[in-house]
């Protein structure tokens, strides 16, 4: 194509190719501190492109490609075009991936261990993976969380942190220092900006770590934390995976052997610091 | 170093002869799997680069694409044998076609290979006791339109695809291999009269018939989308075949000529050779059978490779040509018109 990039998310490497330089610029600016993909071969391919040549130019619309498709994804204006990258590329690991089970959730790591989070949009997992990493904590990622059924360890997988509407300005009052992409205002998904990992998540990228807690956060209640029982939390996992039934009999091995090793809890909470206080408190009692 | 090659024809080199990846640098490499991914063989591609020598990237992605094969194959038996439970009250033979055709029947053309949807022949008196039977054991209809379920019934080798609630997975149920408005008529009972049991209740076509109706499907039906998947089925059948069997091509061209596909065979096995160096054998008594290219093949041949590093489809002059012919093969020219029309008006 006329314009690609190439990079590796924590184990996964991706190509992009594109019709128009500006989204390709966009991620060679936002992911300048990743490395490439091992061995110069990405796992995924990722195609930006205009169904009619003119729509180049007018009215610039952005189709989504790739190694893996949906046939109803709706195409982008162009100024969106890196969002348009980020949802091409989420969509090869959540039809493609096979080497890991994915789970939706975001992770973050102390110690060697990994603590996830799991929820539906708006339960608040992004927004407390960045608070907790801004408090010390090594980001591991905001969208999947890679459990190698091989080993039961969590690869990290620290894209860049999409943040919608009032969670743009959350994050940039605990992260004044972080790059962030231009702000898209109206995409499908309301107001989206999207924020550069630190320095530390991408340089630690490579490391995996021991799961220790499954968190179910939900936003909006009075501070609550109750265990979850094991079938439950199991057969939330099951839906809050994109691949479980692609790997067959691994996925299930993996995810059975996950709840049984890791306390699942689940906490309500009114708003950020109440959670960072649960979820400190249940990280000590470990 | 690999001459650099900007269609298929790198995917067809690789499969055909593995060791032509020797030498590839990585974006060879990365050409060659997005290739295979969007001609869906890469399982296929894994299976054969088994082994040899390749960056450890690589290596890993064809693992995971073989361990996804593996998967699938095992998905695609227990569909099978979930439509042999179905059926089972119905006392019909039901042939498995395709893909699960190959793995059930353990041919090296199943190696790998993709399956999408469950395809099954089965004769067009038991199609109202097999379509009622499925129902009942949790299929449903997955076009709820009423002009596409006359359309199927009245003039397609099928059934509307239906699709099962519980497993998601779709079965097609045909009686013949060819939409009964296409100008051959291949005969139904006799690919099912001469059907291989497998001893479990289900069974396979014949050789000579999996052949045919891999050709048939290739030329006589669509517009040779996913052609390159169909035609390496039918180079792992020939060269199967014809080890078990050496007057294989003989057969195999007999049995086209009675099925009214003489040429579609001969084009196909034609095809095949020049794409993928398939071992064909020519003969003069009882019959005649070359294998000289054709000027035509050429143009086949465009349209089966047109496939660039990144996966997309290219050459779209020839793909638009190879839809109108497909319309063209499928239905009579009034016809054709009245369901465009019909077609049009509802979109």
């Amino acid at each position: 194509m006329r314009h690609d990039f190439s990079v590796r998310i924590g184990p996964v490497g991706f190509r992009i190719g594109s019709d128009w330089r500006a989204p390709i610029t966009e991620l060679e600016s936002l992911y300048r501190d990743y490395p490439k993909p091992h061995d110069g071969v990405a796992d995924f391919t990722v195609r930006l492109f205009a169904r009619r040549s003119w729509r180049r130019i007018i009215r610039p619309s952005v189709e989504i490609g790739g190694d893996y498709m949906l046939p109803e994804a709706a195409p982008l204006p162009l100024r969106q075009g890196l969002l348009a990258a980020e949802m091409a590329m989420n969509l090869q690991m959540a039809l493609g991936a096979r080497r890991y089970l994915l789970l939706h959730a975001s992770a973050v790591e102390r110690d060697g261990r990994a603590l996830l989070m799991t929820g539906i949009s708006g339960a608040g997992k992004s927004t407390l993976a960045t608070l907790l990493a801004a408090r010390g904590w090594r980001f591991m990622g905001d969208e999947f969380a890679l459990l190698d059924p091989a080993t039961g360890l969590i690869h990290a997988f620290p894209r860049l942190i999409s943040l919608k509407n009032e969670a743009i300005a959350a994050a940039e009052s605990a992260w004044p220092d972080a790059r962030m992409g231009p702000l898209l205002p109206a995409t499908p998904k309301g107001d989206i900006r999207h924020m550069v990992p630190d320095t530390r998540a991408i340089t630690a990228m490579d490391t995996p770590a021991l799961p220790a807690l499954l968190v179910f956060p939900r936003y909006g209640f009075e501070p609550e934390t109750r265990p979850v029982p094991p079938a439950e939390a199991f057969v939330r996992m099951t839906q809050a995976s994109t691949n479980y039934v692609a790997l067959g009999e691994a996925g299930f091995r993996a995810l059975t052997g996950l709840i049984a090793d890791v306390p699942s809890v689940a906490i309500d909470y009114p708003d950020g610091a109440s959670a960072i206080e649960q979820v400190e408190a249940l990280w000590s009692a470990l | 170093m690999v001459r650099a090659v900007s269609d298929a024809r790198l995917l067809a080199r690789a499969l055909a002869d593995p060791a032509s990846i020797v030498g590839l640098d990585a974006d060879g490499w990365t050409r060659l799997l997005t290739m295979a991914r969007a001609e869906q063989l890469i399982g296929t591609l894994a299976m054969r680069l088994d082994g040899l020598p390749m960056p450890d990237a690589v290596n890993a992605i064809l693992a995971d694409a073989r361990s996804a094969a593996e998967h699938g194959r095992r998905a695609a038996l227990w569909e099978a044998e979930m439509a042999r439970r179905a059926l089972f009250a119905v006392d019909c033979p039901v042939i498995l076609l395709k893909g699960t055709a190959f793995v059930a029947a353990g041919l090296s053309a199943g190696q790998g290979r993709s399956i999408g949807d469950l395809d099954i022949l089965v004769p067009r008196a038991s199609l109202d006791a097999v379509e009622a039977a499925l129902l009942a054991a949790g299929w449903e209809w997955v076009k709820p339109d009423p002009y596409d379920d006359v359309y199927y019934r009245r003039w397609m080798h099928e059934l509307p695809p239906l699709i099962h609630r519980d497993r998601d997975r779709m079965i097609d149920v045909h009686h013949t291999i060819l939409p009964l408005t296409a100008r051959i008529t291949p005969n139904a009972a006799a690919l099912i009269d001469e059907a291989w049991a497998l001893g479990n209740g289900l069974s396979v076509l014949s050789p000579e018939n999996m052949v045919v109706h891999a050709a048939a499907h290739l030329l006589a039906d669509g517009d040779l989308a996913g052609g390159l998947r169909n035609l390496w089925d039918i180079d792992r059948l020939c060269r199967q075949f014809s080890d078990e069997d050496p007057d294989f091509y003989l057969t195999v061209m007999e049995a086209g000529h009675r099925h009214g596909l003489w040429n579609e065979v001969g084009r196909a096995l034609r095809l095949a050779n020049q794409i993928f160096g398939t071992p064909v054998k020519a003969y003069h008594s009882p019959i005649t059978v070359k294998w000289d290219e054709r000027p035509k093949d050429r143009w086949f041949r465009r349209r089966i490779t047109a496939r660039d590093g990144w996966g997309r489809p290219t050459r779209p002059i020839t793909g638009l040509a190879f839809y109108v012919r497909s319309h063209w093969l499928r239905m009579p020219p009034a016809m054709l018109a009245r369901h465009l029309w019909t077609k049009w008006r509802k979109a």
